[in-house]
């Protein structure tokens, strides 16, 4: 550990600004590009499941008005 | 080797190679950026001139490599989709395309907040940091014309040609420290012979690396396999991966 | 691979290179006109092969390693001068501003400003330009002079 204690660690030895701003804005950025796919992935699943659905459902009925 | 790829061509197979090597991507990101992370901001020593501002290197020098590899990939992706006509090629393209723009935001980013207290100013219209913002207006152009298009054909083959193009920006980036008198130094891990960097920070270096091409690889295959469903939502095998999830 | 593929690969590999010559002619030309980059030794004596000096007022940028001992702080104010030099004659920079915390004597800098004298320049803006080594504090002592060190950095200056 190069720090003696944690504000030291979040001082950075004066340079914590901007340390904490690179360090901030990475974390930021990856966790946005992950979070914002993995939602796309529900979203176009959930969609695929209603179509599936409604199909279904049209499938039903056309079955029972016959 | 035809003949092993070619069953990768169709979608369907596509899209279970993705499921199977994401959860390695997943696993080596979270270690490495766990231990890379930590190791570089509490555990690496303090650079004898830089102090510890040096710290912003591990995020930096990462994204600066990836952003830079993520668009030979995408490039790749865009010859194969042009010259082989491969579907899959091309949404590979769009797949790889907004995670490399971030990469490069990134490198944008934590370059000017080291710039700043070390060079003494947040931006300088050299050549490095003017052709980095090229690759990322580049990457953004991609994206755009994907997008413009209405008939994803004609879509795809528009950004596959404009990633293609933009490939000339990756060598003027990476020898713009070399051919011009810019304010950026020198590429400290390219030259293993000289040992720019100490071996106690260029480990840490190597691990934030391994993490965030890790990363970059885990999104791009949740951005391939969206592409893909979205491509091919009405084929009778979505609809059997509905039932079964 | 057949006819039409070839094709199609070799069109985009024509675009490909066709782009890159422009682009590299442009950035070239940027070079040449907008740069006005000199360095101390380009200032004193002229640049290029006809030895073309800039002119009084000129906006120029000039970079170049801070003489050891050179600066000078005013007490009452953030008024700075130093002189700059690479290979032989000495530039004179006056700055008054903040100066990066790289800036030491035995840096390599980068001064945009403009000449009041023939080697005088009147600076707006003075960035600090860092090598690509790194390492800690305890391995610069351990080899300095000998291996990391390139010999117009003096590592000792500004500590």
């Amino acid at each position: 550990m190069q720090f003696d204690s944690f504000s030291d660690f979040i001082a950075m030895g004066g340079y914590g600004f901007y340390v904490w701003l690179s360090f901030g804005a990475c974390a930021l950025i990856l966790l946005g590009i992950l979070l914002s796919s993995l939602n796309d992935t529900k979203r176009i699943l959930s969609s695929v499941k209603q179509q599936a659905d409604r199909e279904q459902r049209i499938k039903q009925a056309k079955q029972e008005l016959q | 080797m035809w003949k092993w790829l070619h069953p990768y061509a169709k979608a369907d197979r596509a899209y279970q190679l993705c499921n199977t090597l994401l959860p390695y991507f997943a696993v080596i990101t979270v270690v490495c950026m766990v231990v890379g992370w930590i190791w570089g901001l509490a555990y690496a020593p303090a650079d004898y001139q830089q102090k510890d501002s040096y710290r912003i290197i591990f995020i930096h020098v990462p994204s600066a490599i990836l952003s830079m590899g993520a668009y030979s990939s995408m490039a790749i992706a865009a010859i194969v989709a042009l010259v082989w006509q491969l579907r899959n090629a091309e949404l590979a393209v769009i797949a790889i395309a907004p995670v490399g723009a971030c990469a490069t935001a990134i490198a944008l980013i934590t370059g000017a907040a080291w710039g700043k207290p070390m060079w003494g100013a947040w931006w300088v219209w050299d050549a490095r940091l003017t052709s980095e913002l090229i690759l990322l207006f580049l990457y953004l152009g991609v994206l755009s014309l994907y997008h413009a298009f209405e008939d994803k054909k004609a879509a795809g083959r528009a950004a596959s040609i404009l990633a293609i193009v933009g490939v000339i920006n990756l060598p003027i980036i990476h020898f713009s420290v070399e051919w011009w008198n810019t304010l950026h130094q020198g590429a400290s891990i390219t030259k293993f012979n000289t040992e720019a960097i100490d071996p106690s920070m260029f480990w840490p270096l190597m691990v934030n690396i391994v993490a965030f091409a890790a990363f970059v690889g885990t999104v791009t295959l949740i951005r391939l396999k969206n592409e893909i469903l979205q491509r091919e939502k009405h084929r009778p095998w979505v609809r059997q991966l509905i039932k079964r999830g | 691979m057949n006819p039409r593929r070839k094709k199609r690969l070799l069109a985009i590999t024509s675009i490909v290179f066709g782009l890159g010559a422009v682009i590299g002619l442009v950035l070239y030309a940027l070079q040449e006109n907008i740069n006005l980059f000199y360095t101390p030794s380009e200032l004193v004596e002229g640049k290029g092969p006809n030895l073309e000096k800039p002119f009084i007022g000129q906006k120029l940028r000039i970079g170049g390693m801070v003489v050891p001992g050179s600066v000078v702080r005013d007490e009452s104010s953030l008024e700075v001068s130093f002189k700059l030099t690479d290979t032989g004659p000495l530039v004179t920079i006056r700055y008054q501003g903040i100066l990066p915390d790289l800036f030491r004597e035995g840096q390599g800098i980068v001064a945009q400003g403009v000449l009041i004298e023939p080697d005088v320049i009147e600076a707006f803006e003075v960035l600090a330009k860092h090598d690509e080594e790194y390492m800690p504090a305890e391995v610069a002592e351990a080899v300095k002079g000998i291996k990391h060190e390139k010999p117009k950095y003096n590592l000792d200056s500004g500590n």
